[in-house]
């Protein structure tokens, strides 16, 4: 299995709750804004804690049977909804922050994201589609074993979408790295998911 | 323009300035990232004490000091007894004076510029494999430089127009703790002096106005969201 959630979160009035066990390929979580499909997410890397329950992502626990593993030991590659860049840093600067090892793999990524030719800029200067490329780049550069998607795709105009869709399924098929992504587009969920989950 | 003695006076003023605010730097620096992100119990109270200084007489904050650093207060016998030296009359007190005045400016900008921080960048470091301390060096400390500058600079310009704690605790010596509010105070008293407070007094407003526009350039620069480094 993937993914294998079980969690509940209180959050003010809302209560959140997921069961969820997912195997290879992409698992969409979809339904209206407001669910906490984003909080799923977040609790899946480590930056909010359930009130109970369990997460394991390929045979690791990463929070419940006394664990809590911190969201940097996590190798979670989050793609959040805004870029997040490092505005100080450039780039490059941004690529590079996450790389745990020598990247021979740094030529192939921001190959097939097409963003060779934005390296030296700064991030404030990048189009939504270059920063969202951009932060894909960096996720995946920090070799995660997962990646989690926080509607990736709802900042950008048709003709990007199309851009970075393209990106996660080459991300799904060629990488083969397990997905978890929230979106509340129908047409996305339909296209990227393996399974649609509903929130 | 001034004589040898003025320079003096404004060189001690300069150094007295510059040693308080380089030593109240790193305190006001983690007091201020105490407040902006860490919940505990009192810390309503803590934030009031820092801003004492801001707050009560000057004169009773110089009362305070002599009573803690003098020779039977408890950080003044201690001092006594270790190191063998007091800082009463010398122009170290000074600068404890004038860096006790300045923390609750210090710790006020750079708390803003803390708060400032997008937290939402930092958890997007942790989840690219930065633990804590990689993300305060990397992310925290470089956003908020900008507003920890302007702090810095603020608290300097605050330091050299200390006067009430600073005469209250360490007295008006001439040469070792009569900066330039002193020494305009000790001139105003002089009779015939008139020149000599212009001279001070135009030396003292020119300082201060180029730490308040450089700490306002500085703060500008924190609100665009543009780094010095």
């Amino acid at each position: 299995m993937s993914f294998e959630i079980d969690i509940e979160k209180r959050l003010g009035d809302t209560q959140v709750s997921l069961t969820l066990e997912a195997g290879e390929g992409a698992t969409v979580l979809f339904g209206p804004s407001g669910a906490g499909k984003s909080s799923v997410l977040n609790m899946v890397a480590g930056l909010l804690r359930p009130d109970r329950g369990r997460i394991v992502v390929d045979g690791e626990t990463l929070f419940g049977d006394g664990l809590d593993v911190p969201p940097e030991r996590r190798r979670a590659g989050y793609v959040f909804q805004e870029a997040r860049l490092f505005p100080h840093k450039r780039v490059r600067a941004n690529l590079l922050y996450g790389v745990r090892s020598e990247a021979e793999r740094f030529e192939d990524i921001i190959g097939f994201l097409g963003i060779d030719h934005l390296l030296d800029r700064w991030p404030r200067t990048l189009s939504g589609g270059e920063a969202q490329r951009v932060a894909i780049g960096r996720a995946l550069l920090s070799q995660p074993r997962f990646l989690l998607l926080d509607e990736p795709l709802s900042s950008l105009d048709r003709a990007r979408r199309e851009e970075i869709m393209l990106a996660i399924e080459h991300i799904r098929d060629v990488l083969k790295l397990p997905i978890l992504m929230v979106t509340h587009d129908p047409e996305e969920a339909e296209r990227i998911g393996n399974r649609v989950v509903r929130m | 323009m001034l004589d040898a003695t003025e320079w003096g006076i404004v060189a001690l003023s300069l150094k007295v300035g510059g040693v308080a605010m380089a030593v109240t730097l790193p305190i006001a620096f983690a007091l201020a990232w105490l407040l902006a992100r860490v919940r505990f119990p009192g810390k309503v109270v803590v934030d009031a004490a820092i801003h004492l200084p801001l707050v009560v007489p000057p004169v009773v904050t110089g009362w305070l000091l002599l009573l803690a650093f003098g020779p039977n207060g408890p950080i003044g016998a201690w001092l006594q007894e270790w190191f063998g030296v007091t800082v009463l009359f010398r122009w170290t007190g000074a600068a404890i004076a004038a860096g006790v005045m300045a923390l609750p400016l210090m710790v006020r900008a750079m708390r803003i510029s803390i708060e400032a921080v997008d937290r939402r960048l930092e958890n997007a470091a942790r989840t690219l494999g930065a633990g804590p301390w990689r993300v305060f060096w990397t992310l925290t400390l470089p956003l908020s430089i900008p507003g920890v500058l302007a702090g810095a600079v603020l608290g300097f310009a605050r330091s050299i127009g200390e006067f009430g704690a600073t005469i209250t605790f360490v007295s008006n010596v001439p040469g070792e703790t009569q900066t330039l509010p002193l020494a305009i105070y000790s001139a105003l008293q002089q009779p015939g002096a008139d020149a000599l407070v212009w001279r001070l007094s135009c030396v003292s407003v020119g300082l201060s106005l180029i730490a308040l526009i450089a700490s306002e350039l500085l703060t500008r620069r924190a609100g665009r969201g543009l780094h010095v480094l």
